[in-house]
């Protein structure tokens, strides 16, 4: 898949596991795992690239004796949800149409 | 392996990156683990989940840009005593040059490398210029003067046309492997200064 694409992709995927709670490293990964298994570096490089563009913060809170860091999604990230959402309506209705065409052209093809 | 030992291990390998970064880094990786001990799932196991020490250590330094590392690099370790300033300064008129003829080789082979694919890229041009060329150039002369020699110049143009097809494939897939390997390049540098830090 085209880098800059996947790029994209995987960072919707951590904004949208954070969406409706703060979460942290681990659960990110095992709430994504049903739909894309992302590696720790991985979810490591997304999650500061997704910092630095303000899409999110961290803090750090106790958990159990230890530190855990903790990432709240910003209204820049819901923006960029919001903003794949369409972007993506437009994308599937040109799926929809090529996997029209194709199956047209097989049937086309074996008749 | 057990936490401590992936951890140690990883460090080592980070040697000589910029310390936040590792710092940074190091501490993801013991609460990636240590969510994992916490579920239930044995120190051994939870570690293997994470991944080679090896892979993990080139993505991160694939991860880092050059310039970072080249900076902490650079940067001493130790305050330099006089007599090093000194014969720092005095050697300048031999490591200067020298510096500065590395970087230039360095960019003279990167310039060397895309010229090559210019160059691959200049013959598939000019083998596509030839296709509709011979083929128009072809047609004509068979219509108003010889005919025998307007089809072998159409022949040619074909022909050409074949080869730009081909060409163009090759083209594609050289632009692409350059890519890759300038790529490579740099990942071996940054990796060659990581190293040396750690002998």
């Amino acid at each position: 898949m085209d880098i800059q694409l996947k790029r994209g992709l995987l960072d919707v995927c951590v904004l949208t596991a954070i969406k409706n709670e703060d979460s942290y490293g681990y659960k990110i990964i095992k709430d994504m795992k049903p739909y894309i298994d992302m590696s720790e570096s991985t979810l490591y490089t997304i999650l500061k690239r997704l910092e630095s563009a303000k899409m999110l913060t961290v803090h750090t809170s106790e958990h159990g004796g230890r530190l855990r860091k903790y990432y709240h999604i910003t209204n820049a990230g819901l923006n960029r949800i919001e903003e794949f959402k369409n972007k993506w309506r437009e994308v599937m209705s040109i799926y929809q149409y090529v996997m029209k065409e194709e199956e047209s052209n097989d049937k086309a093809w074996f008749s | 392996m057990t936490k401590l030992g992936f951890l140690e291990a990883l460090n080592k390998k980070l040697k000589g990156l910029p310390e936040k970064e590792v710092a940074d880094r190091l501490s993801f990786y013991i609460e990636m683990i240590d969510d994992r001990i916490e579920e239930g799932i044995p120190e051994e196991e939870a570690v293997a989940q994470i991944g080679s020490v090896n892979k993990i250590a080139e993505q991160i330094i694939s991860d880092i840009p050059l310039k970072e590392i080249a900076k902490k690099r650079i940067k001493p370790q130790k305050r330099f005593k006089a007599w090093e300033i000194v014969l720092i300064a005095l050697g300048s008129p031999v490591w200067i040059p020298l510096l500065i003829a590395a970087v230039i080789v360095i960019l003279a082979l990167y310039i060397v490398l895309w010229s090559l694919i210019a160059s691959a890229w200049a013959v598939f041009a000019s083998v596509a210029a030839c296709a509709p060329a011979g083929v128009v150039a072809g047609i004509m002369l068979a219509c108003t003067s010889s005919a025998l020699p307007g089809i072998a110049l159409v022949g040619a143009g074909l022909v050409c046309a074949g080869l730009a097809i081909f060409a163009f494939w090759g083209c594609k897939e050289a632009t692409v492997g350059t890519a890759k390997l300038t790529k490579r390049i740099f990942v071996g540098i940054k990796k060659a200064l990581v190293k040396k830090e750690e002998a």
